[in-house]
């Protein structure tokens, strides 16, 4: 008798954590500088001669434009273009695992089917004449499976990417200095 | 079987007696949150502020979602395994100091703990150079 009451007693707590408990904290440091900020503010930034802040970001507005995005939001006067893109996440490696995966055990074959890009730029006068600017853009994506959940919300840092958007980028300004 | 019916009995008992509805307007003390959420900076630059603001919040992470210079309001969103937005808005405060005001919601609640924003001010007057005062 004593032994059910416990088991019960055990359903009850572990269950209402289950059902209930299930949002935890907010992960410490998630608002808090960390030692790669700097390295991270490298990467993402380059400074370009020009007193122009407008011409940068009408640059900034094509690239993206370029790259497919389409323009979610913009606030000329503070320097701030906020872009997204949709595209296929499908992976030919994950869905053959993910078939293969189904096969054997039974069920659906759960493999990444969408992904949501989004990128902000902000731009800044910099210098003590303010005749740089710089520019700083930051990437991150949501990717969906093909039953409609969410499987990585995820920042970008890779390297590369951030190099080749800043070539891109001076490529843009030069263009779009020279009208074309 | 029995536990299986004492489980469900219990998720019922302990979460179903609110209607999801009732979150529209659910939120924490008005009062504390607040002294949580704001502090005074002596500064009556906004624009700067709010540019020093954009790059705090790209410095800790976050991409743009919205930003309003006249309302002085600016949305962002972290996303590191988890989803993190948050919302800072800047406003006069008196003739000399400017009042900041941050609010953050981690996945599907709203985030409470004095800690965080203690951080995010933290972040914010380095980059600004000033002193965050609390608001009593």
């Amino acid at each position: 008798m004593k032994y059910k009451f416990i088991a019960n007693f055990f359903v009850i707590t572990v269950s209402s954590f289950l059902l209930c408990g299930c949002v935890g904290g907010i992960p410490k440091g998630a608002l808090s500088l960390s030692p790669q900020t700097l390295e991270w503010r490298m990467l993402q930034s380059r400074r370009f001669e020009s007193k122009d802040e407008k011409k940068i970001l009408q640059a900034c507005a094509a690239l993206l434009q370029d790259l497919g995005f389409s323009l979610e939001e913009s606030e000329t006067s503070l320097g701030v273009i906020v872009a997204n893109k949709d595209r296929s996440a499908v992976e030919g490696g994950q869905v053959i695992a993910a078939f293969f995966l189904a096969t054997l055990v039974g069920g659906p074959a759960v493999y990444d089917q969408n992904q949501k890009f989004r990128a902000s730029i902000v731009t800044r006068p910099f210098g003590e004449n303010e005749d740089q600017i710089v520019v700083r853009v930051t990437f991150q994506r949501r990717v969906w499976n093909n039953q409609g959940q969410i499987t990585k919300r995820q920042r970008i840092n890779d390297p590369k990417m951030y190099q080749e958007f800043f070539e891109k980028l001076s490529k843009s300004i030069f263009l779009t200095a020279n009208e074309i | 079987m029995r536990q299986l019916i004492t489980f469900l009995c219990t998720g019922v008992l302990l979460c179903g007696c609110a209607t999801s509805q009732n979150q529209l307007l659910q939120a924490g003390d008005q009062l504390k949150l607040r002294s949580i959420q704001t502090r005074t900076f002596d500064t009556t630059d906004s624009v700067k502020t709010q540019r020093v603001i954009l790059a705090t919040l790209q410095d800790l992470g976050f991409v743009i979602d919205k930003a309003d210079k006249e309302l002085g309001s600016i949305s962002a969103t972290k996303l590191d395994g988890f989803a993190l937005k948050m919302t800072v808005s800047v406003r006069p405060k008196g003739e000399t100091q400017l009042l900041v005001r941050a609010n953050a919601q981690y996945q599907l609640k709203a985030v409470e703990d004095p800690q965080p924003y203690q951080n995010f001010f933290t972040a914010l007057s380095k980059a600004l150079f000033l002193e965050a005062h609390q608001v009593e």
